[in-house]
């Protein structure tokens, strides 16, 4: 899923400042799982906005709505009958999602609310972690099932550095270092001879370095 | 084919070899590397210019190296991995050895959250092993990492580090033979405070023969102070400080703290020249060049050849 974070308060409330009417958008997919932006944080949200605001003598009105998916035209256009009730819109559906309801709807501007992180999982309750960096070319098979690209703090091909301690990385002893586990890997399942195998370098056209990604499919286009 | 690096020529003599380590100023005087520079003219074999160590900005290692060469030395130009693309690096390799840099140290380089701009965006496109590749298929095949040709080989020595006490211990060997066999001629170790486990570590590289493949100069730092010990031990990322070095340290008067650290570095420096398949040592006395003389001297290692 993509993982975000709400925005620390003060930054929304700065940012909502010349408004008196906000559309208040939550989204059902990756931000809910994260309890990050679903109907649940888009409620939260909304009193504690609206507490604000009356205590400052500026009250707003506060719409709130939460689609099924924010990175759906099919969902997005459902706004269409109310969007305009609204100066603007403050969305707490991934990045994704903020930009794509501002391109359908050009003369509303799409304020985030939160802070668009990562792909990760769920590790246990209440803990979400990088997993992967939508790279665009895995090498999951080679790296025993971790990722060097997203888990290594240097995204090495051929680790571990020397920070590498006690399995931890040396940019933040609470992250495992990600070559001491494709190592664990290795000798688990007594591959270790492939541990001597250089890794090529990435070719990184394929990440965002190449630009922004497209993916079409002809047969599915209507 | 040899390159016109001195320390290429000292240890293919096999002399012990002496290597030291200047970190350029955070400012653009050329005096300051100068100065560093005269404490190790005639006391080393080569010297190596940090690449913004700990991820703070200095002097580029490039340009220092040049202004040690101005003074004599034979400059090992560090690069790492943090802040150049391929396209830089390979750029900044014809540079280097355009005006006559004889020596590449390949590394993967310090975190930037450890500097002082933690906030920039790093670069990592290949890693060290990858960039040892790339200066060995750039001298020897005459070729870019893009396959294209390169006209007017750079004739560099490389070097590569590696740090014996970090994990998994178990692969510290193997991953020194990855090194080997990507082209590295020359290893500079992480500094060896604790000699029984370099030791052991040597000992893993012997079982593989790794030591005939690449020439090893074991990391020698000494401590000036014991608050630089205790912070060695506890807050630089794998670095092995065994206690009782610290309280050797604590033992001695305060006014002889530094001299206790220098005789702890000469005995480093004898009990690691006694192992086999050790071929030189690299001392790094952290802002502490002036005391490089007294330490090759105490060691017997002086003058060089």
């Amino acid at each position: 899923m993509i993982v975000a974070n709400r925005k620390p308060f003060e930054e929304i409330i700065e940012m909502l400042k010349p408004y008196s009417k906000i559309l208040l958008l939550g989204c059902n997919e990756c931000v809910t799982v994260c309890a990050t932006g679903g109907s649940k944080e888009v409620a939260v949200l909304a009193s504690e906005i609206r507490l604000y605001r009356q205590k400052e003598g500026k009250p707003v009105e506060i719409g709130e709505v939460t689609l099924e998916r924010n990175c759906d035209p099919e969902y997005v256009e459902s706004l269409k009958p109310f969007i305009h009730d609204y100066e603007v819109v403050l969305s707490m559906a991934c990045g994704c999602g903020i930009q794509f309801v501002g391109e359908h709807y050009r003369d509303r501007l799409v304020l985030p609310a939160v802070n668009t992180t990562f792909y990760g999982v769920t590790e246990e309750h209440g803990v979400w972690t990088e997993r992967c960096q939508g790279c665009g070319n895995c090498i999951l098979h080679k790296t025993l099932g971790i990722c060097p690209v997203t888990r290594c703090a240097k995204s090495i091909f051929n680790g571990p550095c020397g920070g590498s301690q006690g399995g931890k990385c040396e940019v933040d002893r609470d992250i495992p270092c990600a070559w001491h586990l494709i190592v664990d890997r290795y000798r688990e399942l007594n591959m270790m001879d492939k541990y001597l195998e250089i890794q090529p370098m990435k070719d990184w056209s394929t990440s965002r370095d190449g630009g922004p990604r497209k993916r079409v499919r002809e047969d599915l286009k209507i | 084919m040899s390159t016109q690096s001195n320390l290429e020529r000292v240890l293919k003599s096999g002399t012990f070899a002496v290597t030291s380590e200047c970190g350029p100023p955070r400012g653009a005087d050329p005096e300051v590397v100068k100065k560093k520079g005269s404490y190790l003219l005639g006391y080393v074999d080569c010297v190596n210019v940090t690449d913004n160590q700990t991820s703070v900005v200095r002097m580029s290692s490039f340009s220092a190296c040049l202004v040690l060469k101005g003074v004599g030395l034979d400059p090992i130009m560090q690069m790492v991995c943090r802040d150049r693309n391929r396209i830089a690096m390979q750029s900044d390799i014809l540079g280097a050895a355009a005006l006559g840099i004889n020596n590449l140290l390949c590394l993967s380089g310090d975190h930037q959250k450890f500097g002082d701009h933690p906030t920039a965006k790093n670069v990592f496109d290949i890693d060290s092993i990858q960039l040892i590749q790339t200066v060995k298929g750039m001298r020897d095949e005459g070729r870019f990492i893009s396959g294209q040709e390169v006209k007017g080989k750079p004739n560099i020595f490389i070097g590569c580090v590696e740090n014996p006490f970090a994990d998994p211990f178990e692969i510290r060997a193997l991953r020194l033979a990855k090194k080997a066999a990507a082209g590295a001629q020359f290893v500079q170790t992480q500094c060896v405070f604790n000699v029984e486990k370099f030791e052991k570590w040597m000992e893993m590289v012997r079982d593989l023969g790794i030591h005939e493949k690449i020439h090893i100069l074991a990391g020698i730092t000494p401590m000036k102070s014991i608050g630089m010990a205790q912070y060695m031990k506890n807050s630089v990322p794998g670095m092995d400080v065994p206690e009782e070095q610290i309280e050797r340290l604590k033992g001695v008067p305060k006014e002889k703290v530094t001299e206790e650290g220098i005789k702890i570095a000469v005995e480093t420096i004898e009990r690691v020249r006694a192992i086999k398949g050790v071929a030189g040592v690299h001392i790094m006395a952290i802002e502490w060049e002036e005391k490089v003389q007294e330490i090759v001297k105490a060691a017997g290692l002086h003058p060089r050849p």
